[in-house]
């Protein structure tokens, strides 16, 4: 992200001329919608916009953007988005990426995307599935997985992949629900950052994986199924009548009651999203004894990885000789006459 | 001296102007550092040479063992030196192990500059030797001069306190100075470099250049005999100008930098440790003053991806690696050519398959580099021949990249990485500038932006993010030639395939000619080469003429596509030879592109070529 003047666009400027070719019902195309939705809001400039993603359905993405858009290959768009942030360090980019294609082929260079730090957004759809392949399970299908390759259901079990954001040094971390409104206040948020910004986004796939995340994303049972962080506000669910609070025994976080809103009382927890403990803890609570917390979990910015390499390279030339002739002639020299 | 065995009755002419001195000893003897700077004093004399310096993979080998030998070769002479020399005329050994596996390359009659001192029972047995061949008149065949260069060094740098494991590590400058006395060599360029050397930790350097100055008295006033005494090798003739030495991977990384300064781009380099390619990323990683990104991925993948996305966003992305790395880059090699955009990769060889043979060298990467992609996926492969050959080359692969829109390859190897050689500075207002013009101007009311329309060289036009109103997606899925958008239609598939095959073609239009590098073309055999041959190649031939044989050389600079003469020119010679170090590989290319019974030689030792080896094959060649 960049500051600039703002610019105003609609809506249809962030449209490109492609038909959306994803299958009808894909949590895509409400993640989709959302960017694009958000986009005005955020006063940048289409033409500043790049898009990358690796392969997958998720990976159509920039197809779909009035951007710049570059559709590379399997599980390797945090590499290209690295050369084309550090070659162009003016340019907004987002990186779009499936849970095969950034977590299983590309995990590595997730991995160290996170710890470089390079300033960029990160959209992880998670459909816990390869939707582009047919099904098959994938690193975070949870155990007993039954796709075409596991018959008799998956027995490897599953990574959390904001759990290993924060492991491998994400400075922003936040999770989102493809149809949930709250997706673009998440979205406008991980551009303000500076710094790799990394969201999940629980994704449905219709098709292979139907309705998986269904038991805490729908919105009948959200209330208490749903915990949505806000830095200094108390983390509350259930209409405010549930909390999290610290088990300093465990040093792991419980579920306790709130009476007559008195959350203090309660010892519920205030969220602050520069605590990466508390982020830790927020995104290893295992769904079902407890609500799957969502929106943004950690942020606490530290300096990028293109500025660091922007500033070397400026230091390094600084008193330089910029002359190639006599970098080419330098050494230990001798004339013949 | 005579540099073959089969040549010793018969001294050349042109030999006798000629040595080939090879200072070997265990890893930890610091006889790279020997070399280098006995290269060095040789470079400064006015001398033309070739090195070759050949290590063992392990960093620090366990001491004195067979395998830990590192050796450091200089061919130097008053006249044109084109190889490393095929067999050495001195040998220095700084212990039994060093003796053991170099001397058998030594030309009979040779000599033998060994440190009795490292000779112990302990190292003698590590090396296999029952008895001490330095007493036991087993190199009665050589002119053996057996010093303990060991107490000798000690002794000289006493006075500095040093630790006796310290003190010892001077023994390879006390080598130094002895071989500096017996070619009559200035001492103070390596003084001088011993003090830069060496500046935060003066008791060091003024060790060391005590033990030099000891090795250099030795050999001033011990009475070593007239096999022994201090020769002048006289200055080749050159040509006017500035000099200096160079190596090939020094000479690429210039290359790479003046190449990106003549398109007028910023350069974008990514790398991912491996030998013999990293000193490109070492040395490019200092000159950041030109406009010089450098960038050490988490592996070869992300190297390469950096650098295609560099390029997209209009920097002139370059990659290197070696033969395992390249393998992994080879996905993205397809990404960058089907959304044809610039980029450079270059291939430092060295032995495969697999890890192979990491410090020794080979040119077993052709197939890989004209073939090696999934799909139809042409493009332009340059080879560099010599070290200071490598500089133009790279300078052609950014020119080509970025006229064509187009990957190009850069195949070197560990030899010329590695090898130094005198290097006439060139100037660089001398190359024409091939500045890149990106595509800006946005389409009018009612027209779309074509990625993928073409210009005259069929290369697309290369916008910048960034720029207004030609917002446009590329990726790896097959577009539209006129639109480019993702079109799978088989019409569509099969004409770009056909303009991605053109293309690449057409560069034969953009290159010169292949030209006859020694003889003409109506001579009966032709041996053709391409890489890191053309020395050994080049001498061959050159004796064989001398000795009325009608025999030609051509050398090729540009392996893919290849020069559009080529077929002509091959067919009009009755025999084609192709000395390669790998098991045929460009010799099916020309096969299979001319139909002409191109016959292989072939050396896959993780050695160059001797001279007398391509000799005798010319020789069976005619008269077989
Ligand atoms: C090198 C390589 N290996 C395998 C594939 C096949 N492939 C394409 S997408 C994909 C998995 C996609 O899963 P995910 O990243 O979760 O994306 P989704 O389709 O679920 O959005 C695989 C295995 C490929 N394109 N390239
Ligand atoms: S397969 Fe699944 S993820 Fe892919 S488009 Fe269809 S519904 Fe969406
Ligand atoms: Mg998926």
């Amino acid at each position: 992200m960049n500051e600039m003047t703002p610019v105003k666009t609609t809506l249809k400027d962030w449209e490109s001329d492609q038909e959306v070719r994803w299958c009808p019902g894909c949590g895509d195309y409400a993640i989709l919608k959302a960017v694009q939705r958000t986009m005005p809001d955020l006063g940048v400039t289409p033409e500043n916009t790049v898009f990358i993603s690796g392969i997958g359905c998720s990976s159509r993405f920039p197809y779909y953007m009035e951007t710049y858009g570059f559709h590379t290959i399997h599980g390797r768009a945090p590499t290209i988005a690295t050369g084309v942030k550090l070659a162009n360090p003016e340019l907004d980019v987002w990186l779009i990426t499936g849970d095969g294609d950034g977590l299983s082929i590309g995990g590595n260079h997730m991995l160290h995307l996170l710890r470089r730090n390079l300033d960029c957004q990160v959209l992880l759809f998670n459909n816990e599935i390869y939707g582009l392949t047919k099904g098959q399970y994938s690193p975070t299908s949870r155990v007993g997985t039954r796709s075409p390759s596991t018959p008799f259901g998956s027995v490897d079990r599953p990574v959390s992949p904001c759990a290993f954001a924060l492991g491998a040094g994400a400075r922003f971390v936040a999770r989102g629900i493809d149809v949930n409104k709250n997706l673009s206040a998440t979205l406008k948020e991980a551009h303000a950052h500076k710094g790799t910004s990394f969201i999940e986004i629980f994704q449905n796939c219709i098709v292979y994986n139907e309705d998986v995340f269904e038991p805490f994303a729908a919105k009948k049972t959200a209330d208490d199924t749903q915990v949505w962080t806000v830095h200094g506000e108390p983390l509350l669910f259930a209409k405010g009548e549930k909390g999290l609070a610290l088990d300093t025994d465990k040093l792991e976080l419980k579920v306790v009651d709130v009476a007559d809103g008195d959350w203090e009382a309660a010892g519920v927890v205030v969220h602050d999203q520069t605590n990466r403990g508390l982020a830790q803890m927020l995104v290893q609570m295992p769904f079902g004894d407890f609500p799957v917390a969502l929106g943004t979990l950690y942020c606490d910015p530290a300096p990028t990885f293109d500025s660091a390499v922007g500033e070397q390279n400026s230091a390094a030339s600084v008193g330089k000789d910029h002359d190639l002739q006599a970098l080419i002639g330098q050494g230990q020299t001798w004339t013949v006459e | 001296m005579a540099s073959t065995a089969e040549t010793i009755e018969q001294p050349r002419e042109e030999d006798a102007s000629a040595v080939v001195v090879r200072f070997a000893g265990d890893s930890g003897d610091g006889m790279q550092l020997t070399g280098g700077q006995f290269t060095l004093s040789t470079a400064l004399e006015g001398n033309d040479l070739a090195t070759f310096p050949d290590f063992p993979a392990e960093i620090r080998a366990p001491q004195g063992t067979l395998f830990g030998v590192s050796a450091f070769q200089i061919n130097f002479g008053s006249r044109t030196i084109r190889t490393a020399g095929d067999a050495p005329d001195v040998l220095v050994a700084m212990n039994p192990a060093a003796l053991k596996t170099n001397l058998p390359d030594l030309v009979p009659g040779g000599m033998v500059i060994a440190d009795s001192g490292a000779f112990t029972d302990r190292n003698l047995s590590k090396a296999g030797y029952e008895e001490n061949p330095l007493e036991d008149g087993s190199l009665e065949g050589y002119q053996l001069l057996s010093i303990d260069m060991s107490a000798m060094t000690l002794e000289a740098v006493k006075p500095f306190g040093l630790g006796n494991k310290e003190a010892l590590r001077s023994k390879n400058m006390w080598t130094l100075g002895l071989a500096l006395w017996m070619f009559d060599r200035k001492r103070a360029p390596i003084h001088d470099w011993l003090k830069t050397k060496f500046a935060k930790k003066p008791e060091i350097a003024e060790a060391n250049i005590a033990a030099l100055d000891a090795g250099h008295a030795y050999g001033e006033t011990a009475e070593l005999g007239y096999a022994f005494q201090p020769r002048k090798v006289a200055a080749a003739p050159a040509e006017p100008g500035l000099y200096r030495t160079v190596t090939g991977a020094e000479a690429i990384s210039m290359g790479l930098v003046a190449g990106a300064q003549l398109a007028g781009l910023p350069m974008f380099f990514g790398g991912y440790p491996i030998t013999p390619a990293s000193a490109i990323l070492h040395h490019l990683s200092r000159w950041k003053q030109f406009g010089v990104t450098t960038f050490q991925a988490e592996d070869e993948i992300a190297a390469i991806g950096a650098a295609i996305g560099a390029s997209y966003a209009g920097s002139l992305g370059v990659t290197s690696s070696s033969g395992p790395g390249i393998a992994l880059k080879g996905e993205a090699m397809g990404l960058a050519l089907v959304t044809e955009l610039p980029l450079v990769i270059v291939n430092s060889q060295r032995g495969g398959p697999s890890t192979g043979l990491p410090t020794k060298t080979e040119q077993s990467d052709l197939y890989q580099a004209v073939y090696g992609r999934n799909g139809d996926a042409p493009m332009p492969v340059i080879a560099v021949r010599s070290p200071s050959d490598a500089f133009d080359c790279a300078i052609e692969a950014c020119r080509l990249a970025v006229q064509f829109m187009t990957p190009v390859m850069l195949l070197t190897d560990g030899y010329i990485a590695n090898a130094a050689e005198p290097w006439k500075v060139p100037d660089l207002g001398g190359y024409s500038p091939f500045p890149v013009a990106f595509h800006e101007t946005a389409p009018g009311e009612g027209e779309k932006f074509n990625p993928y329309a073409r210009d005259d060289k069929l290369a697309r036009p290369w916008v910048k993010p960034g720029t207004p109103g030609l917002m446009h997606r590329i990726g790896g899925i097959e577009k539209s030639s006129s639109t480019g958008n993702i079109d799978y239609s088989a019409q569509n598939h099969q004409e770009m395939t056909r303009l991605r095959s053109e293309k690449v073609l057409g560069v034969a239009d953009h290159i010169p000619e292949q030209d006859i590098a020694l003889g003409d073309a109506s001579d009966t055999l032709a041996v053709v080469g391409w890489g890191s041959t053309y020395g050994p190649i080049h001498q061959a031939v050159n004796r064989m003429r001398a000795k009325g044989r009608s025999v030609a050389q051509l050398h090729v600079r540009h392996v893919w596509p290849l020069p559009k003469n080529l077929g002509d020119l091959l067919r009009g010679f009755d025999k084609v030879i192709v000395p390669e170090m790998n098991n045929g590989q460009f010799k099916t290319v020309l096969r299979d592109q001319y139909l002409v019974d191109a016959k292989p030689l072939n050396k896959v030792s993780g050695q160059p070529f001797r001279i007398g080896e391509i000799e005798a094959a010319i020789e069976e060649a005619l008269d077989g």
